[in-house]
């Protein structure tokens, strides 16, 4: 072990001992995400870089330090990405906090071997624990069943079982080919629209409605984009402005994200109909992601949310008091705090950022 | 179908059973289920005493047969409250003891619990209940032009809630994933009785990811009673090469090669010139037998798109020094060459008494290294041991081929199997890439995760099941048990890989 690892281990251990809770916080670019916490800051950025990158591998291994910059610059050298394309939302984004808030962009509902949100493609996971020990789950292999997965659980886990040390990442070519059409088209058509083309052997990989226009983006071998382009029609985007678009759409710089009103990110099976919020909204992942602007208390958006299958999560401004996240089963919610304690048995990690009990 | 069958009375593990209990026991259920969904008399029982790992056996001390989740619901909250084991089982296919009987346990198996709840074409979801077969949920969305994707080689077989257990592959997981994903949402019950909701349709489910735990928890976390898979569309077409290559380090290097090209062909898989001889004379899959590995390599898509990848494929491989290429050119002939790989394991059954099968995961670039290794070890232990693999995944398939009759021959297959296993581990790989850790990898657990991960996994088993009953004593060895195989491996002077890191 390193001197900064084990450091950091030093630091978790010392922490706990004092009952001292840490807020995990590198970049500080997701802030906005989750709830509020006025803990002191644990900033684990010494630890950092690339440990491993062996391209026909299909397998990057870097510190949680890494800024997510830098590592999909890598990637890019070698024609390769994350097929989750991650938003970044600040230069300061970092791999550990990438895979902490377990955030996926546009491709994530797509087709094939690019299928996935960002726990599809974790591998294996180093975690400073609440004990200030190093434990090392998964690995750098595609196909791994020993012992319970729980690299994979850390995506998203908002660092509340530890602190995510190093992460290994399946990554994958870049498509050989790409291109984005768009489509005059009502909401209720383009939901229709998009689970139809999901249902065919088509290359999609990220579908974007707005405001009466469909955005589709097509990736994969040159002739099946060619075919699929034909074959669906619409209005041709320039690559280059398309490239702007998509990024605006991945780090909400889009008008529709411009203003300060509440950021509701709800979530719904692909077939669920409009909501029944007349709201403004930006739909994605085929119909899966919806985000709302809404100035409407916590508990109306998320009966509109279960009512259509799904639940809601206030991601950006407003009032997270009512909690950022849809509360938990009373059984799951047990497992939680379990879990919880199983990792973290002096509660001192990221409290609060999840939920208040844990 | 994967199986390490053909063997008549393997050693004698199985401990007795408590008459009293077992009578009380019985007692109880036939309060909650009919009578012939209670088995418990050896005759009834000993069609349960072992899952697809036919070296452990045990006889369970009761067999439960529910058809309805409420069945089930009732028959944890009795286990639980009297304290009583339970292992569930789907089809009893699995590889690595995972579904082996408690003595003093209960087998749950959720066999019963079959049918196809619902397929929703346009949302390409299907629920299910855990006892449908893989494959049946393929032909049951056929005709919507969609299928389950992950195909594991006993997909004829084995179920859906097996398949969520093990987190199954399959020959197509390269491209299109494990179970873990392209299953939508688990559906279970806790030790308790409690029903809960991992994952769900809509993605991002609240909270910790507790599906990505479940799936692959060999049936310890929870019981699973539904489950929601994602369908894909039915590629319009899809085309085989079948490449030779003189030497095994050089097939290794092809699949670099491929992925270095930016291809993630839908299937990569290889046999070597052992193997391909094992096949061969039962499979007629027209393989090159002088080759030293043969290796097939399979494009899916629009016609337009395979024949595009069909040519970058041939040309990568020819490259590679490919000594022969042969590009399926129909759909028989497809079939035909694959003929020899999906045989492999019934040929092994043939070509000898019985079969050992491994599973280990190694990084692709040393492929051809470790496939040496395991050649070189054969005359060590005086048994042959042919490979298939999953080339794409860098996850091995040993068949180590023993007489099963002969208590000798079994020890030395079982030894060989485990040194196999370390020489995974040595280089950077994982003792099980798709069949689990059962009760059979125990022992490796203990050299590929040090003492605090283990611990970690133990809580992790704790946070869902604080009682410890569900599927006891599989997948994390205890600290005793690592310490006697520590003693046992240091005592019997063939330490292999002292040099091994233990983090």
């Amino acid at each position: 072990m390193d001197q900064a690892l084990s450091q950091l281990c030093e630091t978790v251990r010392a922490a706990a001992e004092a009952r001292t809770p840490l807020l995990i916080r590198a970049g500080g670019t997701k802030d906005f995400y989750g709830n509020e916490s006025s803990d002191a800051v644990l900033d684990p950025r010494s630890v950092t870089g690339i440990v491993d990158y062996e391209p026909t591998e299909l397998v990057i291994t870097a510190r949680a330090g890494t800024p997510l910059a830098e590592l999909e610059q890598l990637l890019a050298k070698n024609g390769q990405l994350l097929a989750f394309e991650p938003p970044h939302f600040g230069a300061n984004a970092t791999i550990g906090g990438c895979i902490a808030a377990g955030l996926a962009g546009p491709r994530r509902v797509s087709f094939g071997p690019t299928y996935g949100g960002v726990r599809d493609f974790v591998l294996g996971a180093k975690l400073v624990d609440g004990r200030g020990q190093l434990l090392s789950f998964g690995g750098t292999v595609m196909k791994n069943v020993a012992g319970y997965d729980v690299s994979r659980l850390l995506a998203g886990s908002m660092g509340i079982l530890g602190v995510i040390a190093e992460v290994s990442i399946k990554v994958l070519p870049r498509p050989m080919s790409h291109h984005t059409l768009c489509f005059e088209m009502t909401e209720t058509a383009a939901i229709y629209k998009l689970n139809e083309w999901a249902g065919r052997p088509l290359p999609l990989s990220a579908s974007m409605w707005h405001d009466g226009a469909l955005y589709l983006r097509l990736a994969g071998a040159s002739a099946a984009v060619r075919a699929a382009r034909h074959h669906l029609g619409g209005e041709e985007i320039d690559n280059y402005q398309a490239d702007a678009f998509w990024t605006s759409i991945r780090e909400q710089t889009h008008p529709f994200f411009g203003d300060d009103a509440p950021l509701w990110r709800v979530s719904v099976p692909t077939t669920a109909p409009s909501l029944s919020m007349v709201e403004p909204q930006l739909i994605e992942w085929n119909g899966a992601l919806r985000w709302m602007r809404t100035h409407r208390s916590a508990e109306e958006v998320r009966e509109c949310a279960e009512q259509a299958g799904g639940h809601a999560t206030l991601f950006r401004n407003g009032d997270r008091s009512a909690g950022a996240f849809t509360p938990l089963t009373a059984p799951l919610a047990a497992i939680h705090r379990r879990l919880k304690s199983q990792f973290d048995p002096a509660h001192i990690f990221n409290r609060g950022r999840l939920y208040p009990d844990l | 179908m994967d199986s390490t069958t053909h063997a008549p009375a393997p050693p004698a593990r199985s401990l007795p059973v408590d008459a009293d209990k077992q009578r009380s026991l019985v007692a109880a259920l036939r309060t909650l289920l009919p009578d012939d969904a209670v088995l418990f008399r050896e005759e009834e029982t000993r069609p349960y005493e072992c899952d697809g790992l036919t070296l452990f056996r045990q006889l369970p001390m009761v067999v439960a047969l529910p058809e309805t989740e409420d069945q089930v619901r009732r028959i944890l909250q009795l286990c639980h409250e009297h304290q009583v084991p339970v292992i569930p089982r789907g089809a009893g296919t699995g590889l690595s003891g995972s579904a082996l009987p408690h003595p003093a346990g209960l087998l749950l198996s959720l066999a019963k619990l079959n049918r196809i709840l619902s397929i929703d074409p346009r949302a390409r979801t299907a629920m299910v209940q855990p006892g449908v077969r893989n494959l049946a949920i393929s032909e049951a969305a056929a005709r919507h032009r969609l299928y389950y994707a992950p195909d594991p080689s006993s997909q004829i077989a084995c179920t859906i809630g097996g398949n969520v257990a093990e987190n199954s592959g399959g020959v197509h997981c390269l491209k299109y994933g494990l179970t873990i994903h392209n299953v939508l949402r688990v559906r279970g019950l806790t030790i308790e009785g409690e029903v809960v909701e991992f994952g769900g349709l809509a993605p991002d489910a609240p909270g910790l990811d507790l599906l990505a735990l479940v799936i692959g928890s060999e049936g310890m976390l929870a019981v699973v009673t539904e489950v929601t898979v994602r369908l894909v569309p039915v590629a319009q077409t899809a085309r085989c090469i079948m490449a030779s290559f003189a030497d095994i380090g050089e097939a290794g290097d092809a699949v670099a090669a491929l992925i270095a090209n930016g291809i993630i062909p839908a299937g990569l898989e290889m046999l070597d010139q052992a193997a391909s001889r094992l096949v061969e004379p039962f499979a007629n899959a027209g393989y090159d037998l002088d080759a030293a590995a043969v290796l097939l390599c399979e494009s899916d898509g629009t016609p337009e798109e395979v024949a595009e990848e069909i040519e970058r494929m041939s040309a990568v491989l020819v490259a590679a020094r490919a000594t022969r290429i042969q590009v399926s050119n129909s759909e028989a002939e497809r079939l035909r060459f694959w003929a020899g790989r999906k045989n492999a394991f019934p040929a092994a059954g043939r070509a000898s008494p019985a079969y050992y099968c491994m599973d280990g995961t190694i990084p692709r670039r040393r492929l051809g290294e470790v496939l040496k290794a395991i050649q070189a070890l054969e005359p060590k232990y005086g048994l042959r041991c042919p490979n298939v693999f999953h080339a794409g995944d860098g996850n091995l398939h040993p068949l180590i081929l023993f007489d099963d009759a002969d208590p000798e021959s079994v020890a030395r297959a079982e030894a060989f199997g485990a040194e196999i296993l370390e020489l995974c581990v040595q280089m950077g790989g994982t003792v099980t890439g798709e069949h689990g850790v059962g009760v059979e990898k125990l022992d490796q657990m203990c050299s590929q995760f040090d003492r605090p991960t283990l611990d970690a996994f133990l809580g992790v088993k704790s946070a869902f099941d604080p009682a410890g009953l569900l599927n006891p004593g599989k997948v994390v060895p205890t600290l005793h048990r690592c310490a006697e195989y520590g003693r046992m491996r240091v005592h019997g002077g063939n330490v292999r890989f002292p040099e091994l890191p233990r983090f």
